[in-house]
């Protein structure tokens, strides 16, 4: 049978004792009970979801999150984990009658280690900041999702965020050591530290990406890498997106993983010239920038083979980064493409699936009929070298329809990207946003065998419960596995 | 004892369920090529996954690969050498592990998550490890992961699944990520006159941007045993750095490399580079061959030289991931030693791994390490298998 996050009334009614209890857990000052005050909570960086939380709380240490946690495990509260309310998949979407445990106070730089090349932050330190507090003696931290100036390391381990360099350097799971968690049950746990390898299982490996439903994290080890003395950029103008796809699978098969590969289209190219006015050509259809990055001669000769490449698959204007404020600008135009979009449409929506590259040109195609069938304009960003795409889809939420009609929209680009062999989330993660989809990708059995897992770590769902997965079913329920068939989304989740 | 060597994953289903109606064990392996490493396993069958055999797609452009589980791993290796690609995680042939110089299975190498001297830097076969349909414990056929690169689509349960050991599900197909391979290679290698020498100087050079893809340190008994007349030659131990890439970043970097030491220095390259890899990843013809307990350590890579001192015997023992691994031979195969010497890894972080050994010692420790608490990992074998039916008592003596 299945079972809903039916909403706990009782914890809603006890509202005030909770918050005094939580109040000796932590300082007073951390405990935010207001509803104006709350409001602050209400989404994150998926804003058509809007929920504010029975309570936020805002732990200082480990010691006050395993307090919270333990307190939670004892009361049966549901627990939202949250660190900078970036998650463009609702990961961070607050329940009723949910504790939103809010990270942010845990925002220290612990340790930088160079003979191990590692540094130990707390999980409210923000992505970007652990690259310039290594950045003096050359280093960085290798994953740079779009967001990283503002979303946090925490956030990245639980959603295993990604970024434009991540064909070369890897995910958040690539580049992590070690990790500290507090489980639901307020247990503390240690993983990894400053050497390689899991002894034994490798529950790092699925905390990281589990999207809060496994634990808390509290502290991360991360891997410091050494910054390449050269890094050059190639923006390469195409007259169709075929062209454009065609000189990136030329680019990979002939041995070359630029740091960065990433393509554009049409509509989001004008949108973002618009908005950066990076000197990008507004006559392409398609535009490629391919960053390499090594020693000064290693780079000028992969430079010369893409430009090869380049011209060969029919480029219509080719331009390399002269210096490194150049290289920048043209970066700064792709960084900006969320944001640009935004100007040109008063709400867009934005898709995350990965596919075969290959299948690129199809998808583009149907992606256009779509746009066709549906009245809404599509604008296009893709992390091209690993197939991971990025459809905006622009709506208005103030025409009746609008948002039900991109939600649609968006339905569909993902179940496309599934149908041509790729996935639903490249890096975005599941969330509320792609929960309902789950079952186009994997089967009742797998989803059954991944929830078994999460009743390993927290038996009675209390952590960050409607996220993932589309059904839920008591964790005794999915010891037996011969399973009914009845998915129900959640009546009771809050969409508007 | 039953030998079952299954053709189709629906035989797979049938024969665990049967095993798990009957709460029975089942021993699984690949080529059984690494049935040394860990602990023996009690169970009256065998399911062999060599009859599910074969590459089922390879996309060189799209940079993945998806084969049966119990695909030799010769064959990929062919496969991806003919499209100038490989396995970055260098999987050894693993000779120090088993028998004979079986190279083992695609499953097998996954499902013990050993990864060779590129691991620092290309990350491990856990990071190569995109996808994978398997079995679980009660004859469920699932899948995790996805064919793509780039993947966060449910948990990343092809991370739990590596270094498992079997013990968790039978892997019936995987999907692995495949990277070019680099053109050209070269190794510089430092005579040196002891351990903290050497170790000091792959710590060094390892924060600078030479992008060090190998670097380990052999001592003088270690060196003497190499194939590679020029390894040999200084009759000293001897730090050895790896450049791999295209010719001219490779000579260009090669050159700072040397300037930056500053003292008298040796350059291996192509054939020779590779054969010290090789012996390096292999371990095996490097140490010296009476002793029987193996041992692997993970551990700080600035401790190195430290835990080399306190734990390796004489110049039975050498360093790689620059001083992040290191291999032990100890002459103590008694489970007093292996306590010892995990004690005294706790102090400093890390873990390690007994990879060979007598049964006797096989027997009566865990031979791999644990680190999370012990009722969470029982409550996770429980979630892929209920029964513990899985290759029981491979990693751990209770489960």
């Amino acid at each position: 049978m299945l079972t809903m996050p039916a909403v706990d009334e009782g914890a809603i009614s006890a509202r005030e004792a909770i918050a005094a209890d939580l109040a000796r857990l932590v300082a007073p000052a951390s405990v935010i009970a207001a509803p104006a005050a709350l409001k602050a909570y209400e989404s994150d960086g998926l804003t058509a979801y809007r929920q504010p939380p029975l309570i936020a709380v805002l732990p200082a240490n480990t010691a006050e999150v395993a307090a919270v946690l333990r307190y939670c495990h004892a009361r049966k509260l549901k627990v939202v984990p949250r660190g900078s309310g970036t998650s463009l998949s609702g990961g961070a979407l607050p329940l009723a009658d949910g504790v939103l445990l809010g990270l942010g106070k845990l925002n220290r730089i612990l340790a930088v280690d160079y003979d191990n090349r590692c540094a130990v932050v707390q999980p409210g330190v923000p992505n970007l900041a652990i690259s310039h507090a290594v950045a003096d003696r050359g280093f960085y931290y290798a994953p740079d999702p779009s967001s990283q100036i503002a979303c946090s390391i925490g956030g990245n381990v639980a959603e295993n965020s990604g970024g434009v360099h991540c064909l070369k350097y890897g995910l958040t799971t690539n580049n992590l050591l070690g990790l500290e968690v507090v489980l639901m049950d307020g247990a503390v746990m240690r993983l990894g530290g400053r050497h390689l390898d899991a002894a034994g299982y490798d529950l790092m490996g699925i905390l990281t990406g589990s999207e809060g439903l496994l634990g808390v994290v509290t502290e991360v080890t991360v891997r410091l890498l050494r910054r390449p003395p050269t890094a050059r950029a190639l923006l390469a103008a195409f007259a169709s997106n075929e062209a454009a796809g065609e000189a990136v699978a030329a680019i990979i098969a002939a041995g070359i993983i630029p740091a960065g590969m990433e393509m554009m289209d049409k509509p989001a190219v004008a949108a973002v010239e618009d908005f950066v006015h990076a000197g990008y050509p507004l006559d392409a259809e398609a535009l490629l920038i391919v960053e390499l990055d090594g020693t000064a001669a290693e780079v000028d000769e992969l430079m010369g083979r893409v430009q090869d490449i380049a011209q060969q698959k029919g480029a219509t204007s080719l331009r390399v980064s002269q210096s490194e404020q150049e290289r920048l600008v043209f970066w700064a135009g792709r960084k900006a493409a969320f944001p640009a979009v935004g100007r040109i449409s008063p709400d867009y929506y934005c898709m995350d699936g990965t596919i075969p590259r290959s299948k690129l040109p199809l998808v583009l195609t149907r992606m256009a009929e779509m746009s066709e069938r549906f009245g809404l304009k599509v604008a296009n960003v893709f992390h091209a070298g690993d197939g991971n795409l990025h459809p905006l889809i622009l709506y208005d939420a103030n025409k009746p329809g609008d948002l039900d009609r991109a939600e649609r929209f968006g339905s569909e680009i993902l179940k496309l990207c599934v149908e041509v062999g790729g996935v639903l989330t490249g890096e975005h993660g599941v969330g509320v946003e792609k929960r309902d989809l789950m079952p186009s990708m994997f089967s009742e059995i797998d989803l059954a065998q991944q929830m078994r897992l999460k009743c390993a770590f927290d038996p009675e769902q209390l952590l960050n419960p409607g996220k993932v997965f589309p059904t839920l079913r008591r964790c005794a329920e999915l010891g037996a596995m011969h399973v009914s068939g009845g998915k129900l989304p959640f009546p009771d989740l809050p969409r508007f | 004892m039953q030998r079952l060597q299954p053709e189709s994953i629906s035989e797979v289903v049938q024969t665990v369920r049967a095993h798990a109606e009957a709460r029975r064990p089942l021993a699984i392996e690949g080529s059984g090529g690494k049935s040394g490493l860990g602990r023996p396993v009690d169970a009256e069958t065998t399911l062999s996954l060599r009859g599910l055999s074969g590459i089922t797609s390879y996309q060189p452009d799209e940079l993945v690969l998806t084969a049966w589980s119990g695909t030799p791993m010769r064959e990929i290796w062919e496969a991806l050498a003919e499209k100038r690609q490989h396995l970055a995680f260098e999987p050894a042939a693993g000779m120090l592990f088993g028998s004979g110089n079986e190279a083992g299975t695609i499953g097998g190498v996954l499902a013990s998550n050993l990864s060779g001297p590129r691991r620092p830097s290309a990350g491990a076969a856990r990071d190569h490890f995109l996808g994978f349909s398997a079995v679980n414990g009660l004859g469920e056929e699932f899948k995790a992961g996805g064919k793509v690169v780039k993947n966060v689509t449910g948990y990343d349960l092809p991370k739990l699944l590596a270094g498992s050991m079997g013990t968790l599900a039978i892997m019936t197909e995987v999907t692995v990520k495949v990277l070019p391979a680099p053109e050209k290679q070269r190794t510089v290698i430092v005579p040196v006159p002891d351990v903290v020498t050497g170790h000091r100087c792959l710590i060094t050079q390892l924060q600078e941007a030479f992008e060090i893809d190998g670097a380990a340190f052999l001592p003088a008994a270690v060196a003497a045993r190499s194939g590679v007349d020029l390894v040999r030659a200084p009759g000293s131990a001897l730090a050895a750095m790896r450049l791999t890439g295209s010719p001219v970043s490779v000579a260009d970097r090669c050159a700072a490399l040397r300037a930056a030491l500053g003292m008298a220095t040796e350059e291996l390259h192509s054939a020779r580079s590779q054969a010290l890899w090789s012996e390096i990843n292999e371990v095996g013809s490097l140490l010296p061959a009476e002793t029987d307990a193996f041992w692997r350590l993970s551990v700080p890579p600035a401790s190195g030289a430290r835990i080399a001192d306190e734990l390796g015997e004489g110049e039975a023992w050498m360093m790689d991931w620059g001083g992040g691994r290191l291999w032990i031979a100890r002459r103590d195969a008694s489970a007093e030693d292996a306590t010892r010497l995990r004690q005294a890894l706790s102090a400093i972080g890390g873990h390690a791994t007994l990879v060979r050994g007598p049964e006797s010692l096989r027997r009566a420790i865990d031979a791999f390490p644990m680190e999370a608490p012990p009722a969470l990992l029982q409550r996770v074998k429980a979630s892929l298998d209920p029964h513990g039916i899985l290759n029981p008592g491979r990693m751990y003596r209770s489960w």
